[in-house]
């Protein structure tokens, strides 16, 4: 769970070793040990608490995908005070960083020699991106793999480059990209992600793995629903505040679940049966 | 079976306290606290009182430092050449320094079967894996040395959650005592607690195990004559989710609900926590306080969510520890202390929440 001795809630020193501008809001950092290396192993879809000491500490979904045996990435929206704090470090820089916490996205299990469907909205990518570049360093244990990604305008696509110069170029790939309203320059598709889902119309041979803003969520579910997809074969992630990342604070608690401990992974038959407070 | 005259108790707290630090009800302005114990320090009533709070804080202090960082910050111009010094005007160094885990016995006395069935509902939750580190260490030095409810009070309700008031011998105690006429009997549970009586055991005599019977029935005769005791806990528990949290029984009753927090802050099972930084002017400091699931910003997020009214925050606490807390960890998380009852500025409670259940379900049992 961690890789402190002394505590799960102490965490340990990370050295910003880079830093990219992604779009006007969204920076992703790259994050390392003192010592170089990488600050411990994780599986995608896991999270950790990255901390300006003295501001504040959040949870973020780790976006590099595990296969990454350099560094930790994190992308990271400014919109509140931490966020803001960590935008104006610089590298060289140092955090403090705890985790990894939560479950992960079954890689190694339900989703195995399966075709994916990766839906994103916005910075919904960043903890999806950590499973796709698993499943692209993994290739062969998976099929087909559709991605749908879409955000705002074309500024607000996170990680365009990698996705135009590695994820389109990879075998047995699609990737749809859409965005909000018409740009200049722009000459993809435009419209809302739910509402371009279900012109493509993708079969219900896969599994699908939605993260976005909740009203996206909302929609693109209906939409997989129509086109035939059971809550079995959909997949989310759930955000609440945090503070522990262990199960203990109370703050994430839905039901009989800690989204830190026991998500944030969930499928949508096992959020179906939380109370609706999410 | 020893005991001791009640007259010499103060004797016995100042041979504990020598050896290790002693922690018990104190009286103090005019109310019973859990506190350390020094040379005349006020144990006037402290036998028959109930203390506001429950002596969780022994193990679960209200406000813990975790750590420190020390923060190093170097201009960019004294950075020594060779580093990199690209777009960086300053550069932030950080080094932490963990708060050392307990590591000295001590000895909490006074704690009722409750506060007792309490920390066994903490343990759960802390000694659960990812252990916790600075609450371990409490619980392995402590020596938790409980006492029998002589004076059972209206609010009590133990029984319902299946505590012996009568009987700590029954809890996860060190030692029980009793208080039986003018002399208070001490019963060793556990190999602590035997280490414990050993090293006091030239103040206490020896005294049958029969001596407390008479202190046993009394206790549970008073019981039984309490109002509260009496409450059925049917219908909650593991797997009442989705009855209990859709019913419309919670928007009836919430409304006195000021979200101030009290039955919190005085429940001997509520174990939500804060984790803040508090600038020093050495650097910062990383400590855990209590916090509070009725408290509006408890799990307000920048989007606005969740738990956004009274009523959601007010059905969380007591879902929380008659259902969630069952489905999680096989118990409930209330023992019947009786202290929110005792302390809610609007008399609403957990008591009135079980019972409006219970009238509520009559009610659809005579409509049927």
């Amino acid at each position: 769970m961690c890789n402190c001795g002394h505590d799960s809630l102490v965490p340990q020193i990370g050295i910003i070793t880079g830093i990219t501008q992604e779009t006007p809001d969204v920076k992703t950092f790259r994050v390392n040990a003192p010592d170089g290396g990488k600050l411990f192993e994780h599986m995608p879809g896991q999270c950790a608490m990255v901390c300006v000491p003295g501001v504040s500490e959040g949870m973020f979904s780790i976006t590099s995908s595990p296969t990454n045996k350099e560094f930790q990435e994190f992308s990271i929206k400014k919109c509140g005070i931490l966020t803001e704090q960590l935008h104006s470090l610089q590298v060289g820089d140092e955090v403090t960083v705890r985790g990894p916490y939560g479950n992960n996205f079954p890689v190694e299990t339900e989703f195995k020699g399966k075709n994916l469907l990766f839906i994103a909205g916005g910075i919904g990518l960043a903890p999806l991106r950590s499973v796709i570049n698993y499943c692209l360093d993994n290739r062969e244990n998976y099929g087909r793999i559709d991605i749908l990604y879409g955000s705002r305008s074309a500024d607000d696509l996170v990680k365009l480059k990698e996705i135009q110069e590695v994820w389109m170029k990879a075998p047995n790939v699609n990737v749809y990209l859409t965005i909000d309203r018409e740009q200049e320059g722009w000459d993809g598709h435009v419209g809302f992600v739910p509402t371009y889902l279900k012109e493509i119309g993708f079969s219900t041979d896969c599994i699908g793995i939605v993260c976005g803003p909740p009203i996206m969520i909302k929609f693109v579910l209906q939409g997989l629903k129509e086109m035939g997809f059971t809550d079995e074969q959909i997949y989310t992630t759930l955000e609440l505040r945090m503070k522990c990342g262990i199960g203990k604070c109370g703050r994430c608690n839905i039901g009989s679940k800690f989204v830190c401990k026991d998500g944030p992974v969930f499928r949508f038959d096992q959020i179906d049966e939380l109370p609706n407070e999410y | 079976m020893y005991k001791i005259a009640i007259k010499d108790l103060n004797t016995l707290f100042s041979k504990i306290a020598e050896e290790q630090e002693l922690i018990l009800p104190i009286k103090k302005a005019g109310q019973y606290n859990f506190g350390v114990y020094e040379e005349g320090c006020d144990i006037d009533g402290i036998l028959t009182n109930k203390t506001v709070k429950s002596g969780k804080d022994a193990f679960f202090p209200q406000f813990e430092t975790l750590y420190n960082v020390r923060k190093k910050i170097t201009p960019a111009d004294e950075l020594e050449n060779g580093e990199e010094a690209a777009n960086t005007k300053i550069r932030t160094k950080l080094t932490i320094e963990a708060e050392a885990l307990k590591d000295k016995d001590f000895v909490i006395f006074g704690m009722r079967a409750c506060d007792v069935k309490g920390v066994e509902v903490l343990d759960q939750v802390f000694l659960t894996d990812p252990v916790d580190n600075y609450y371990k260490a409490r619980r392995e030095h402590g020596i938790i040395v409980a006492l029998a409810c002589h004076e059972p009070e209206e609010s009590c309700f133990c029984t319902v959650f299946g505590i012996d008031p009568a009987d700590p011998s029954k809890s996860k105690a060190d030692v029980a005592t009793w208080i039986v006429g003018e002399e208070l009997c001490w019963k060793p549970i556990t190999e602590k607690g035997e280490a414990l009586t050993k090293k006091i055991e030239s103040l206490l005599a020896s005294a049958d195990d029969s001596a407390v019977d008479a202190e046993i029935a009394n206790i549970t005769s008073i019981m039984d004559k309490l109002p509260n005791t009496k409450l059925s806990l049917e219908g909650w528990g593991k797997g009442k989710t989705d009855e209990k949290f859709n019913s419309d029984v919670w928007q009836k009753i919430y409304t006195p609900c000021l979200g101030c927090g009290t039955c919190t802050f005085v429940c001997p099972t509520c174990q939500c926590y804060d984790i803040k930084d508090y600038t020093t002017k050495d650097g910062i400091q990383r400590y855990r306080c209590w916090d509070s699931c009725m408290y509006s910003d408890f799990t307000l997020m920048a989007g606005g969510q969740n738990r956004t009214s009274q009523v959601q925050r007010f059905r969380q606490r007591f879902m929380h520890k008659l259902v969630y807390f069952p489905d999680r960890y096989d118990m409930y998380s209330c023992v019947g202390c009786g202290r929110c009852v005792d302390k809610c500025p609007q008399s609403l409670n957990i008591v009135k929440v079980i019972k409006a259940f219970e009238n509520e379900q009559k009610e659809a049992g005579a409509n049927v």
